[in-house]
């Protein structure tokens, strides 16, 4: 009997060891067997919040797994991606990256991490900025403005979200472009920026073809920065259309830990994809006003340098960063 | 008038099942330190994506009342606020719990909260566009005014001791300003540490503040916890019930503003509680018992800080820009479901709206019984659990409640660094009440000043941008009034005599 039991136990280990020398080489293949934890490094029902939950359903349809969303709020973002490489790497801690934030905020103060400390997986969307005004505004082209701003300096007001923001660097880039002097007010959020354009506390809003989006009734873009129409508003010119080359917005994206394995990070960019293609998560996406983007793991570099590379030159010309 | 049909849409065995359930889940939540409303909301939104829009919302709603009314408990029984919109309510319930009648107050919160969260669903049913419109006629310049008014509390607080409660209310706005500043990006006061960039979070401060006080003179000294002078009195319902309808104006006009605050995007529960505290504090017959255990204190805020719930769901349904937190979590979870905000959801998706206010109607009145059952067995289980029990788990709680906020350990090293401040500022008669206004206030003042003072220079018109709207110059009177009324009073002895006839 208890020899029974040693040999019995001795089977044990063997098929353990064995199981787990599997495991480790089918590692990327199995993945994922659990539920992935996804940090949201910003506050619930912010738009960060929003795309994730849109992925959410088609992650566990697609791969059979929940994606079990977190929020690590706090220094618009720095908190929870100065943590991210603490974090155990194998592939199932993830986390939401935003441009420009990633960008701007280290080479504003030491926040605790580094553009370069962040690996990048995918970049799946962006919220294109767009320029909002009232139904009712005397400004009915993005002409009208301009023409406007270049009379009276300084008195066009754009209420939009916070400093150093996809918003903030826009209102920077497009004023050069166009030679004119507005003024920017941030406020904390994107909803706290619409109201204050519904209650006509500034002139005009630099929001996002989001904000068009869900106050349709109410609000008018003059222009989008995209590189053609979005498809939900075939109305509404881009910018490079009108002469302005802005093509900018709030990229989203997912990282994970520096630690995690490079078939996993592969594999994991893969599977946003697989996400991205699916025609219903499109849809839903472009009809809340997002704009899809895909650039996969081995793109991510590249793109970061050329993002950094506009958005370092706006922030240091407005003197955000020195 | 939307009509009967809605009614009975709502009061589906599935949604009543919800509504009980959104009901018990959320006072459970909410009377935890640290577990707020919004999170609550946040962990159930992918349960309602498999559910019908308007039973989603029934749900939601209920639960996020429910965390409102549950924030009560752990202010009354252990002084410390569950949520932001409590803290007021610990100015009268714990001086009550301590002389032992903490069942009562219970009782009388459960109360004045099923009156708020009705007055508030009631003008979420009839007045929600035109409502919206207060929403959008807030501008930086009278969140600032706002916040101003907030602070001005503290001289009421501190009666007698005005330099203590200007130099918490100071310390507090210094604590505002650590990490990285919300709106304009700047890095203050973190001395280079990134523990401190994303700042002192307002609800562990709360937890800290107000709670490891208790904890340390629970160990420090050999009395109860709470006095008990009367074992088993039941709910003391009929005596609560008493008690409100002879402040009825009071619970009214302290629901009203609670709706009110709660359509302002900016403002939020807090600032409800704090403002009818203090305005039904200088109204009232007995207020000087303000601050002293009057129940008519925690009425007041309890009322205030349940119609938020109705008047933050007017801006967030009506013009898809949410009222309160948790309503940005809802608003997030109905654009997942497709469901459009707007005006056009009252005319054309009226089903699912109308269905929903009804649902919210029956959830409130469910809290009625569900929350004095849950009540009077917090309240039991305070005051028959013994000292060495009841102080570790409370520890625990405050631990674990402020990890779960935003998932962060430096947030506990704080919440305990500002509790020890807190008590040896206790001995030296320093009130937490102050800091905590300044902390919060501290930053919406902040913001709407830099903001209106932006919109100011640029058209050239700061003096009209200060002082010339219509709704600033409303809120700097009350501030004046809320200011100089104890001089005005002790000066006028005869006209507080007569106003008191008057009232009789």
């Amino acid at each position: 009997m208890k020899k029974e039991l040693g040999k019995c136990s001795l089977m044990m280990l063997v098929v353990t060891a064995i199981f787990s020398i599997l495991a480790s080489v089918a590692w990327a293949q199995d993945y994922p067997t659990k539920g992935v934890s996804y940090v949201i490094p910003f506050g619930p029902g912010g738009e960060s919040d929003i795309t994730a939950r849109h992925q959410q359903p088609f992650f566990k349809k697609l791969f059979g797994q929940d994606l079990i969303i977190s929020y690590k709020p706090g220094g618009g973002g720095a908190v929870g991606w100065a943590q991210l490489n603490k974090m155990k790497g194998d592939g199932y801690n993830i986390i939401g990256i935003n441009l420009p934030h990633i960008i701007i905020k280290p080479q504003q103060k030491d926040v605790g991490f580094k553009t370069d400390d962040i690996t990048g997986v995918y970049m799946f969307h962006y919220t294109p900025d767009a320029i909002c005004v009232n139904k009712d505004s005397e400004f009915k082209t993005l002409a009208d403005l301009v023409e406007f701003a270049k009379s009276n300096p300084g008195k066009v007001t754009f209420s939009g979200s916070g400093k150093g923001t996809a918003n903030h660097l826009a209102q920077l880039r497009f004023d050069k472009m166009a030679g004119v002097k507005t003024t920017y007010v941030a406020f904390k959020g994107t909803g706290k920026a619409v109201a204050a354009l519904l209650g006509k506390q500034v002139k005009a809003e630099w929001g996002y073809t989001s904000v068009g989006a869900k106050h349709e009734d109410k609000v008018r873009m003059l222009a989008v920065a995209m590189e053609k129409r979005h498809p939900k508003f075939p109305d509404v010119p881009t910018f490079k259309e009108l002469g302005f080359d802005l093509v900018s917005g709030a990229y989203r994206g997912i990282a994970v830990p520096k630690s995690t394995p490079e078939p996993i990070r592969q594999q994991l960019s893969n599977m946003i994809g697989e996400i991205n293609a699916d025609p219903e998560f499109r849809a839903k996406m472009e009809n809340d006003g997002m704009a899809l983007l895909d650039v996969d793991y081995a793109g991510y570099k590249a793109f970061i340098q050329k993002m950094s590379d506009i958005y370092l030159e706006a922030a240091r010309e407005a003197k955000i960063i020195k | 008038m939307p009509g009967i049909e809605y009614i009975l849409a709502a009061l589906t065995p599935f949604n009543i099942f919800l509504a009980i359930t959104g009901v018990i889940a959320g006072t459970v939540i909410g009377s935890l330190p640290g577990l707020t409303a919004t999170m609550a909301v946040a962990v159930l939104v992918p349960i309602t994506f498999s559910m019908e829009p308007s039973s989603a919302l029934i749900m939601m709603g209920a639960i996020y009342t429910g965390a409102i009314y549950g924030g009560a408990y752990a202010a009354i029984l252990l002084n410390t606020p569950g949520t932001p919109s409590a803290i007021a309510t610990t100015f009268d319930g714990f001086p009550m719990a301590k002389r032992g009648e903490g069942d009562l107050a219970v009782s009388i919160a459960c109360i004045a909260s099923v009156t708020g969260g009705l007055v508030g669903a009631a003008f979420l049913l009839m007045l929600s566009p035109p409502l919206a419109k207060v929403a959008l006629a807030f501008g930086p310049v009278e969140y600032f005014w706002l916040a101003i008014f907030g602070l001005t509390l503290i001289s009421a607080l501190s009666e007698g001791n005005l330099l203590k409660g200007l130099i918490g209310a100071c310390f507090g706005l210094l604590l505002a300003c650590v990490g990285i500043a919300e709106i304009s990006a700047d890095v203050r006061f973190t001395f280079g540490s990134q523990v401190l960039l994303g700042g002192i979070e307002t609800v562990s401060a709360l937890i800290g503040l107000y709670c490891i006080p208790v904890l340390i003179d629970l160990v420090a000294t050999p009395d109860k916890h709470l006095k008990v002078t009367h074992q088993s009195r039941g709910f003391r319902f009929l005596e609560a019930l008493a008690l409100s309808w002879k402040a009825k104006f009071s619970l009214i006009r302290s629901s009203v503003i609670g709706t009110l605050v709660g359509i302002l995007p900016g403002a939020g529960g807090s600032i409800a509680g704090l403002v009818s505290y203090s305005e039904a504090r200088r109204t009232s017959k007995q207020s000087e018992n303000f601050g002293k255990g009057e129940p008519e204190g925690i009425m007041a805020t309890e009322s205030a800080n349940n119609a938020t719930v109705g008047g933050g769901f007017i801006p967030t349904l009506v013009l898809g820009i949410p009222g309160t937190p948790p309503d940005a979590v809802i608003l997030g979870a109905l654009l997942i479901q497709g469901v459009k905000t707007g005006p056009s959801l009252f005319t054309e998706g009226g089903s699912i709206v109308y269905t929903f206010i009804y649902g919210l109607f029956l959830a409130t009145i469910l809290m009625l019984p569900v929350g004095l059952v849950i009540g009077r067995y917090a309240y039991r289980t305070i005051i028959t659990v013994p000292k060495a029990m009841l102080v570790p788990t409370v520890a625990f709680m405050t631990v674990i409640g402020t990890y779960a906020i935003r998932n962060s350990i430096s947030d506990i090293i704080i919440m305990i660094l500002l509790g020890v401040v807190g008590w040896i500022l206790n001995r030296f008669g320093f009130s937490p009440s102050p800091i905590v206004l300044g902390l919060i206030l501290g930053r919406i003042a902040e913001q709407g000043f830099v903001q209106a003072w932006t919109i100011g220079a640029a058209t050239e018109e700061l003096g009209k941008m200060f002082f010339g709207r219509p709704i600033s110059l409303v809120i700097i009177a009350f501030i004046l009034i809320s200011l100089f009324y104890p001089v005005i009073r002790a000066r006028l002895p005869k006209l507080t005599l007569f106003r008191g006839k008057n009232n009789e």
